[in-house]
């Protein structure tokens, strides 16, 4: 939650909450994005990664603004690090025994 | 249970934990949320691995976007999307003491969370009328596995908003920080639902 937001009185409150619309704003056009580029039919791997880029931003939009991840603790933070860091094991551990069974 | 159980206060519900800095239900939540990455991380690390591996895909030919109904799809995004700032606009409301409005936003919530399922009910039935299922082959196990466990994710959402807009609206007479805290969380919660839903779209539909 964001520190000005939380301890702000009600009027002052009501001025955060424009920040909100932008991200909805934002997040219905990227989707537009997404799905007109779907009909570009890019190369496989430019369609990925515009994709998945497109995605990324998404998600950050989600979780900066309305998960209040801009403004959060450290503990959180901490908590988030350690969870990426088990995601990406998790993700490139089985590329490691398709690497083996390529003979690399 | 005991008097002493009944009679004992779950501490730091309002005012930040000393060690943590923040009440104890947040932690709870981005501790439960970090093994939700880990749940929805594998079985996409799965995806990929045997994605990667197979000769074509889908299997039986074409492209994922000819097979899965784009539009309906891109629809549920906008869905979630909308039903991701009502829910803010819910936990809002509480904050600037106007329950009133958190009804409002949080029935639009629950409701564009049945708006979902229902056009995720349409997409299943019609796979299913057309003879796929998760036994079909690789393709459809992904699809069947990903959307499903997030829909059943959407259900949960369903369950914890629903109480919030009813029984649990009670607490806010006698301690609207408690409450208003309560739906920060259940948003929390929600919020990661719909950016699950932000990479499964593209993943399993336009790719």
């Amino acid at each position: 939650m964001a520190e000005t937001a939380e301890h702000s009185s009600p009027e002052e409150f009501k001025k955060h909450l424009g920040k909100y619309y932008v991200v909805f704003v934002a997040l219905l056009c990227l989707t537009a994005i997404t799905v007109g580029v779907s009909y570009l039919h890019l190369p496989r791997p430019q369609a990925i990664a515009v994709a998945l880029a497109i995605a990324t931003v998404k998600a950050g939009m989600v979780a900066g603004v309305f998960m209040h991840l801009i403004s959060e603790k450290k503990v959180i933070y901490a908590v988030l690090v350690l969870t990426a860091a088990f995601f990406l094991l998790v993700l490139l551990l089985p590329s490691f025994t398709t690497l083996e069974s390529a003979g690399v | 249970m005991s008097a002493h159980a009944a009679d004992a206060v779950i501490p730091h519900t309002v005012e930040p934990h000393p060690v943590t800095g923040i009440p104890n239900g947040k932690f709870g939540i981005w501790l439960f949320l970090a093994s939700e990455v880990m749940l929805f991380g594998a079985l996409f690390s799965s995806y990929v691995l045997i994605r990667t591996q197979a000769p074509h895909w889908p299997p039986e030919g074409g492209l994922s976007s000819e097979i899965l109904n784009v539009p309906l799809a891109t629809v549920n995004t906008a869905v979630l999307i909308t039903s991701s700032i009502t829910m803010v606009l819910a936990w809002a409301s509480c904050k600037m003491g106007r329950i009133d409005r958190f009804r409002f936003w949080m029935g639009a919530t629950v409701a564009l969370a049945f708006v979902f399922l229902v056009i995720k009910y349409f997409e299943y039935t019609h796979k299913f009328h057309d003879g796929h299922f998760p036994s079909t082959n690789n393709f459809y196990a992904v699809y069947f596995t990903l959307t499903g466990l997030h829909g059943l994710h959407v259900i949960g959402g369903i369950v914890v908003n629903t109480f919030l807009l009813t029984a649990g609206t009670r607490l806010w007479k006698t301690d609207r920080d408690h409450f208003t805290n309560r739906v920060e969380n259940a948003g929390l919660y929600w919020h990661f639902v719909d950016l699950v839903w932000i990479f499964l779209f593209p993943s399993l539909y336009l790719l």
